[in-house]
């Protein structure tokens, strides 16, 4: 597919085949059924481009979700990846059996606001104590969009829907959820913002445990209204990003040109890097760390490898209805799930008949026990 | 302290005379749940099964840590008889509580052991007493104060040795199997006993009939329980991963394939497990975990109760309708509810055929003994791979957690049936393949696995309206489409679960239909009919839902045909209507329901009345 340059004419269009020899068409889905504008498409679009961009096979990845919305867009991406779309709130649990019969794919979960943060809370929490290895993107819009318009769990206090009325009680804040449950990788990004989704997904989906990217995601039909904190206008008003997200592959050779002191590196287990470089929001001396700066005009130094400074700017903002996104937590230290059941490297699907069956010595001797 | 316990002691229905007391009676130990008897009923059972004698052991207990009554009833029979029976002729009535209902309910002529140090009524003069001097004996020997509980039991098992003739290396086997061949433990106990059985000899002159002599009627058999069975089976048949919430009667399914799997199920190459086993957060959880190692194409099971199917119903529908398979052993217990988790009852079966929404049918394995505990261990796994569904195992609570006598399981000689898998080789030479698609017109489709590199294999598995391709629809004629097809492999499946058992005899006008752990009570009864009330009788026992065209077949040679479970409405009774309407009116419904197993009185009474009132 690639053109080759004519010498002396223009230069070659971008290559579109990427290491895995696909384009990006062999990452698409079907077309999408959801409203038009539909925070989850983007998303969608998201993950078809980051996938794209790492040559992930499409056929290692496993795509999962649950029901609502945004259970429905894993249709829309990677069709030649296997998908499953399960029972209300319960897609971690498939994804734990998935993982554990084979553990050489990357599963991909899709869940929602109303899927994660109130059917699916139990599943949720135990998914990320026993760190699943998976991509577990919440697509958070504060409503329930396919049942026409409830608050769920993770409606701000005090919002208001056309039927449902005023919200009275307190969000559920599913990143604090996450991090309180020792996730090691959460996140929290704006779907309006592709750069900023697409480096956060990329980086999840190289993580070796529960990557967990919480996405506000506008529902453009029952909740897009100025006042809600889970619409375009509000997202796009008060983003307050943590960092510039860069995520470097291992195999690519990038030099960092930012200045030394303003970007933070960190290492993933197999060699890529994530570059978190703090926004510029004040400016400064050369080398001067920078950070972020919140709305009442104070800097912010965050480091995402401090669980405390994590959970303290999560209860900050939740405090003064801030909207930070970026990198919020990571943690690389955790075994997983398959790591403390101490799975062999072949995938237990691929084991042969006689590895699945004892020995007849075995065998033999565990019956003479009752004897 | 509730009274439900106390209300269900053994009943007494008097001694049979003619009864030989030679290796033919009853054993009852009554004592206080969590004194520790457990191990000294397991040694006398066990030392009684390696004298050669048939032995089968109940342990009837309440829902309780410690405290309430617990009975453990062991019959010893020469002629290989392993029911309940309603009579046990010697008591040990070492529980002050119900000591006095335990001891009106001995038949005359009856045996009855005690501590003499406790508060005991001699209220019968028709019975034989054998008083214990157990806090003596125990202090006499020395025993450390914080083991004095763990051995006072080991007092009576001394005792019987002497008074019934249990030997005593056989009581020191018995003791070294189930401490784990700790030397210290076997001998502090069996110091117990031989100081108890000595001071018996010396003591308590013998004034009553029962006794034990050594046969050979349990040479190459085993002592097991189905729980056990079926953990080993499953870890023979192949399974990968297990996910499972602790419920009784089912959790000592798991506590098996904790402690076998390691011992069963490891790589010779590298040392590392071939298996996951993950204890859930809870019932959903755990199905969920099955259907999703079951979708990447594990061999992936559960162990739960009624309670615990009841949270897995939207899961087995969706594994129903998405085609996915996995394994559920359902160990019944007496429902509704939390109802009576340490009671057997067969209530589960109308509930585990239909669990699920919409028109569901699900495949049920109903195992009659440990032997098939062991079996379907397997055969679970292959149905469901071939069947791509779930499939329930429905055994209960005496047959989960009691022990019996079988001959050892057999290395299986067949090959794991991993059903309709298309790789990615077979894919290509195919020029289209859907993934619901009938193409061997048994309602079977072919599946691929997630990690097939064929792009044709990849497809969305859902749970809403699908087509032959996978692809989403809600037109009314692909999902009547659908449903035809799974209902034309519910119709291969009738033929391809495990058949019924089946006993003709000659001459014989009335039938009986049983299943599970009736099937000991059944087989007695029968012999009883026959040599007692000179009445034949054919016998099929079921193995499996749906119910195939045999069982048609079989109830229209009969008269009538009685259908014996432990349920209060007969459920098995309504899908034998339903599968056969034009004889529904010879189906006679023996249902009984009380928390117990069944007895041979029981079935023998009742039969014998509806044959003389006809």
């Amino acid at each position: 597919m690639t053109t080759a340059a004519k010498p002396g004419g223009p230069p070659a269009p971008k290559a579109t085949v990427n290491k895995a020899g696909l384009s990006k068409p062999d990452y698409r889905g079907l077309p999408s059924t959801l409203c038009a504008g539909c925070g989850h498409d983007s998303i969608a679009s998201q993950i078809i481009q980051s996938a794209f961009e790492l040559s992930l096979k499409p056929h290692q990845i496993i795509k999962l979700s649950g029901i609502g919305c945004s259970s429905k867009s894993p249709a829309y991406f990677l069709s030649r990846s296997h998908g499953i779309n399960v029972v209300h709130g319960r897609m971690p649990s498939i994804a734990t059996g998935a993982m554990l019969a084979n553990r050489n794919m990357l599963a991909i979960g899709v869940s929602g606001d109303g899927d994660t943060g109130s059917i699916g809370l139990g599943q949720y929490k135990h998914m990320l104590r026993r760190n699943v290895p998976m991509v577990y993107i919440i697509e958070n819009n504060g409503v329930y969009g396919l049942t026409k318009g409830q608050f769920s769990a993770t409606a701000d206090l005090g919002q208001k829907l056309k039927y449902a009325g005023t919200n009275e009680l307190m969000p559920i804040d599913l990143c604090l959820e996450a991090i309180i449950a020792e996730c090691g990788f959460v996140a929290r990004s704006f779907a309006g913002d592709a750069k900023q989704v697409r480096e956060l997904l990329k980086a999840a989906m190289s993580y070796n445990g529960t990557a967990v990217l919480d996405i506000i995601s506008p529902c453009v039909t029952f909740n897009n209204h100025a006042e809600s904190t889970k619409s375009y206008t509000f997202g796009k008003e008060h983003e307050e990003i943590l960092q510039d997200i860069n995520f470097v592959q291992a195999y690519e050779e990038i030099e960092v040109d930012y200045e030394p002191g303003s970007v933070q590196e960190v290492k993933l287990h197999d060699g890529p890097t994530i570059l978190l470089r703090k926004v510029e929001a004040r400016k400064g001396g050369k080398g001067e760390q920078e950070g972020t700066q919140a709305t009442n005009g104070e800097v912010r130094y965050h480091d995402p490898t401090d669980k405390l400074a994590a959970l303290r700017l999560l209860e900050e903002a939740r405090e003064k209805q801030e909207f930070i996104t970026g990198l919020l937590y990571i943690n690389e230290s955790r075994p997983t799930l398959l790591d403390l059941e101490r799975l062999p490297e072949t995938a237990l699907i691929a084991m042969s008949e006689e590895q699945l069956r004892p020995s007849r010595e075995a065998f033999a001797a565990a019956l003479a026990e009752f004897a | 302290m509730s009274t439900a316990a106390v209300d269900t002691a053994p009943r007494a229905v008097g001694l049979d005379p003619n009864r030989d007391p030679v290796n033919d009676f009853s054993i009852v130990a009554a004592t206080v749940n969590g004194s520790g008897s457990q191990t000294a009923n397991s040694t006398l059972i066990r030392a009684l099964f390696k004298m050669g004698i048939p032995v089968n052991g109940k342990n009837l207990f309440p829902s309780n840590i410690s405290g309430l009554p617990t009975w453990y009833t062991i019959r010893v029979s020469k002629d290989g008889y392993i029911a309940r029976r309603d009579t046990t002729e010697v008591l040990i009535a070492f529980n002050q509580q119900t000591a006095a209902q335990d001891l009106a309910a001995l038949p005359v002529g009856g045996v009855c052991l005690y501590p003499e140090d406790a508060k005991f009524e001699r209220s019968r003069d028709d019975v034989t007493y054998y008083p214990l001097p157990v806090k003596k004996m125990i202090a006499d020997l020395g025993v450390d104060k914080k083991l004095v509980d763990r051995v006072a039991n080991m007092v009576y098992v001394g005792a019987l040795a002497q008074l019934l003739g249990i030997e005593r290396e056989a009581i020191r086997e018995a003791l070294s199997y189930y401490l784990g061949g700790k030397q210290k433990a076997v001998e502090l106990n069996y110091n117990v006993v031989v100081a108890s059985a000595d001071w018996a000899r010396d003591n308590l002159p013998k004034q009553d009939p029962f006794r034990v002599e050594r046969m050979d009627k349990t040479e190459g058999l085993i002592l097991i329980d189905g729980n056990t069975a079926a953990g080993i089976g499953a870890l023979v048949g192949g399974m990968t991963v297990t996910a499972w919430y602790p419920i009784t009667p089912a959790t000592s399914l798991a506590d098996a394939l904790n402690e076998y799997a390691p011992k069963l199920r490891k790589d010779p190459k590298t040392d590392q497990p071939t298996y996951a086993i993950v204890q859930a957060e809870d019932e959903i959880a755990a199905i969920g975990m099955v259907l999703g190692a079951g979708w990447m194409g594990a061999r992936a099971m559960t162990s739960t109760s009624g309670p615990g199917i009841s949270l897995m119903t939207e899961f087995v529908g969706f594994g129903y309708f998405a085609e996915v398979p996995g394994v559920i052993w359902d160990v019944m217990r007496m429902g509704p509810s939390t109802g009576l988790p340490t009671r057997v009852s067969q209530g589960d079966v109308l509930k585990a055929y239909y669990l699920g929404h919409g028109d569901v049918r699900n495949i049920c394995l109903l195992p009659g003994n440990v032997q098939e505990c062991f079996e379907f261990g397997q055969t679970a796994f292959d149905l469901a791979e071939r069947l791509q569904q779930p499939v329930l195992v429905l055994s209960d609570l005496d047959l989960g957690m009691n022990n019996w006598m079988t001959r050892p399981f057999e290395y299986p000689t067949t090959p794991l049936d991993r059903g309709k898998v298309l790789d990615a080789e077979q894919l290509k030479q195919m020029e289209n393949w859907g993934r619901y698609k009938d193409v061997d017109g048994d309602g079977i489709p072919y599946r691929t696995l997630p990690g097939n590199e064929n792009p044709m294999a990849s497809y969305f598995t859902r749970g809403s309206g699908h087509n032959e391709n996978a692809g989403y629809t809600e037109r009314p004629d692909d999902w009547i489409k659908n449903m035809a097809r799974l209902a034309r492999k519910h119709e291969t499946a009738r033929t391809i679960v495990p058949k019924p058992v089946v006993d003709r005899r000659e001459g014989a006008k009335v039938g009986i239909i049983g299943y599970g752990s009736t099937d000991p009570a059944i087989v007695e009864a029968r012999d009883r009919l026959h040599s007692q009330l000179g009445l034949e009788t054919s016998y099929m026992r079921l193995r499996a839902l749906p119910l195939g065209e045999e069982v048609r077949q079989f109830v229209a040679e009969y008269d009538r045909v009685y259908v014996i479970e432990l349920n209060s409405d007969g459920q098995m009774h309504k899908l034998l209507q339903l599968h056969t309407p034009e004889y529904a009116t010879k189906l006679v419904s023996m249902a009984h329901n009380d928390g117990l197993p069944l007895t041979p009185r029981l079935v023998t009474d009742q039969i014998n009345e509806m044959e003389q009132t006809r």
